[in-house]
């Protein structure tokens, strides 16, 4: 742009402009996150921070005890993030489909509804379900028994083979309005003309949303899976809020957040290790790092060619 | 011309299917609200249904009310989530200002740093950021919260706020410089007030996640006086996890804040989401 000074000058208003935000930003996020990576090599011996080399990864994924449960959240953490993709994106996609029907009346007040859950806090929304889905109150049952399927319900939450699921379920509940409005954003941005150009060729209806709408609004549900992908994959408040740091029962609900949590945190006797902690953190970073790229240079590309 | 798509039975079905999903959405708050207002007898013979003559009860409000400190709480989540918006608006639009009206060398490459962070969680550093705090001394205040979610909203609210600014006129801009106003005056006078839904938009995004975190209070703040209302009504729901009525009080009160502040937003907000302005 035109400014008055030379070009060999500095402009001190860039700089003061860029310096808060650059500062800041670099301080409290850019550094300590490459200092998080970088403590992932040293351990305390003998109250004195030394450089073990990889000896923090070789310990996560060569002892059993601390790669048996890594593992565990892992894969907890990949159901998790499976049931969101399977249950929410498609609940999400099929409400915004009927969001954006024409001339549909009281729009507005379901939007609005449907997205009360998605402002809730995790405290909120893990007790709330807490009580629900307890035996002791007996709600669920009763409900369950009203409608003939009482044999359906068991204590889910505190149930192994249950557990994650349900709280996975939870999830998709409370975040549901997210895909919904992205998707419905993307659905009323599609030209009416496309439409009635179907329509003339007789592409109405349900065949009109699976052969136009849908390949259209591809790259949303592009953008929608990487959010989705990196909020499951730094989860942590739900399970906290309903089962606790221990992400019982037994640990089936343990996800990389939690088991994050109670390494470097510590709970109960256990004392907090930062650098094991640091190490669990880098592993998370590489995951999510793979997951954004895969995104960004494999799907991405190839969702460009829908564009119009 | 819809005549296909818009038969009055299709209509019904859209309509039911949103009215139940609707129900799903909202059951569980109801079951909730409705409930903390009964005796414990009523809660666990008719949960379902409303408080009346007989059954309403405000125990649970005053055992609450007598044992949280919940107006600190309310009032620290108050300062956090207010400061941090000022401060993500003020630095996000400074630095969103430079990267789209001046040229220099390195903006591109200081557009994609600032822009690393939309992608990458804040949380993958909670150790390093612990460490920092305490060896600065500001754990267990305050600002330790500010700072982090301070910068957590800058990478997307510099990209948000950018895009938005380079559709300010140049003329408007080069009008002010022709009568003299410095480039701070031009920021601050002129561009501001041009930019002010999108960083409406900005802050109805922040605002929500920053309110009902419950990492950072329970790392960086899990003190007494630094309570967040998040982190004050879990700490409290455990403790009182056997006395259903406090229970049910707590969490009815956690959610009336939420719920005032959506509503004064919610068209701001789907407004903001709808825009795409988060593409």
């Amino acid at each position: 742009m035109a400014t008055p000074t030379g070009p060999s000058k500095i402009k001190w208003h860039v700089v003061v402009f860029l310096a808060p935000a650059v500062l800041v930003y670099t301080a409290v996020m850019i550094y300590p996150l490459f200092n998080t990576l970088r403590l992932s090599f040293f351990d305390t011996v003998d109250q004195q921070r030394v450089f073990v080399g990889l000896e923090n990864f070789r310990t996560l994924f060569g002892n059993t005890i601390w790669s048996d449960q890594f593992w565990n959240a892992l894969g907890n953490n990949f159901w998790f993030f499976l049931v969101h993709m399977l249950v929410q994106n498609p609940i999400g996609v099929a409400l915004a489909a009927l969001l954006s029907s024409p001339r549909l009346r009281f729009a507005a007040l379901y939007r609005t509804a449907i997205f009360v859950p998605t402002i809730l806090s995790f405290v909120i929304v893990g007790f709330a379900w807490k009580l629900i889905l307890s035996p002791i109150w007996g709600i669920a049952p009763e409900m369950l028994d009203a409608i003939g399927l009482k044999f359906l319900y068991a204590p889910w939450l505190g149930k192994e083979e249950y557990a994650l699921t349900t709280l996975a379920l939870v999830s998709v509940w409370q975040f549901v309005g997210i895909p919904m409005m992205l998707i419905y954003a993307a659905l009323l941005s599609i030209p009416e003309e496309i439409l009635e150009a179907g329509e003339c060729d007789g592409i109405t209806g349900m065949s009109a949303f699976w052969k136009i709408k849908l390949p259209l609004i591809l790259p949303s549900i592009g953008i929608i899976s990487i959010l989705t992908f990196v909020g499951n994959f730094n989860a942590f408040d739900l399970i906290y809020a309903a089962q606790g740091a221990l992400a019982g029962p037994d640990f089936s609900t343990d996800i990389l957040g939690t088991f994050l949590y109670r390494t470097f945190f510590g709970f109960q006797l256990q004392l907090g290790d930062p650098h094991m902690g640091s190490a669990i953190a880098s592993a998370m970073f590489v995951i999510i790092l793979i997951g954004v790229c895969l995104y960004l240079f494999g799907i991405q590309r190839r969702l460009r060619h829908y564009q119009y | 011309m819809h005549t296909a798509r818009d038969t009055l039975s299709t209509r019904l079905g859209t309509h039911g299917v949103l009215i139940l999903y609707v129900i799903i959405a909202l059951f569980p708050v109801f079951v909730i609200v409705t409930n903390s207002f009964k005796t414990r007898r009523a809660i666990f013979r008719e949960p379902l249904a409303l408080p009346d003559g007989e059954s309403f009860s405000l125990i649970g409000y005053e055992t609450v009310l007598k044992q949280g400190d919940f107006f600190l709480y309310f009032q620290n989540s108050m300062i956090v989530t207010v400061a941090s918006l000022f401060f993500i608006l003020l630095f996000g639009a400074m630095a969103a200002f430079a990267l789209a009206e001046y040229r220099f060398k390195g903006n591109t490459l200081m557009g994609l740093y600032l822009a690393l962070g939309i992608m990458i969680p804040i949380r993958i550093g909670t150790v390093a950021i612990l460490e920092m705090m305490v060896s600065t001394g500001l754990v267990n205040t305050l600002w330790a919260l500010i700072l982090v979610y301070t910068a957590q909203g800058l990478p997307l609210a510099v990209f948000i706020l950018s895009e938005f600014m380079k559709g300010v006129s140049d003329d408007l801009k080069n009008a002010g410089r022709i009568d003299g106003l410095s480039e701070y005056k031009i920021f601050f006078r002129l561009v501001l007030p041009l930019v002010r839904p999108a960083m409406a938009t900005v802050a109805v995004f922040n605002m929500i996640p920053i309110w009902n975190d419950l990492w950072f209070p329970l790392i960086l703040a899990p003190a007494e006086e630094t309570k967040t209302l998040t982190l004050g009504s879990q700490v409290f729901i455990g403790q009182f996890v056997t006395d259903w009525n406090a229970v049910l009080s707590a969490l009815s009160l956690a959610i009336l804040p939420v719920m005032v502040l959506y509503v004064i937003f919610s068209r701001q907000l789907i407004r903001g989401i709808t825009s795409g302005a988060v593409k």
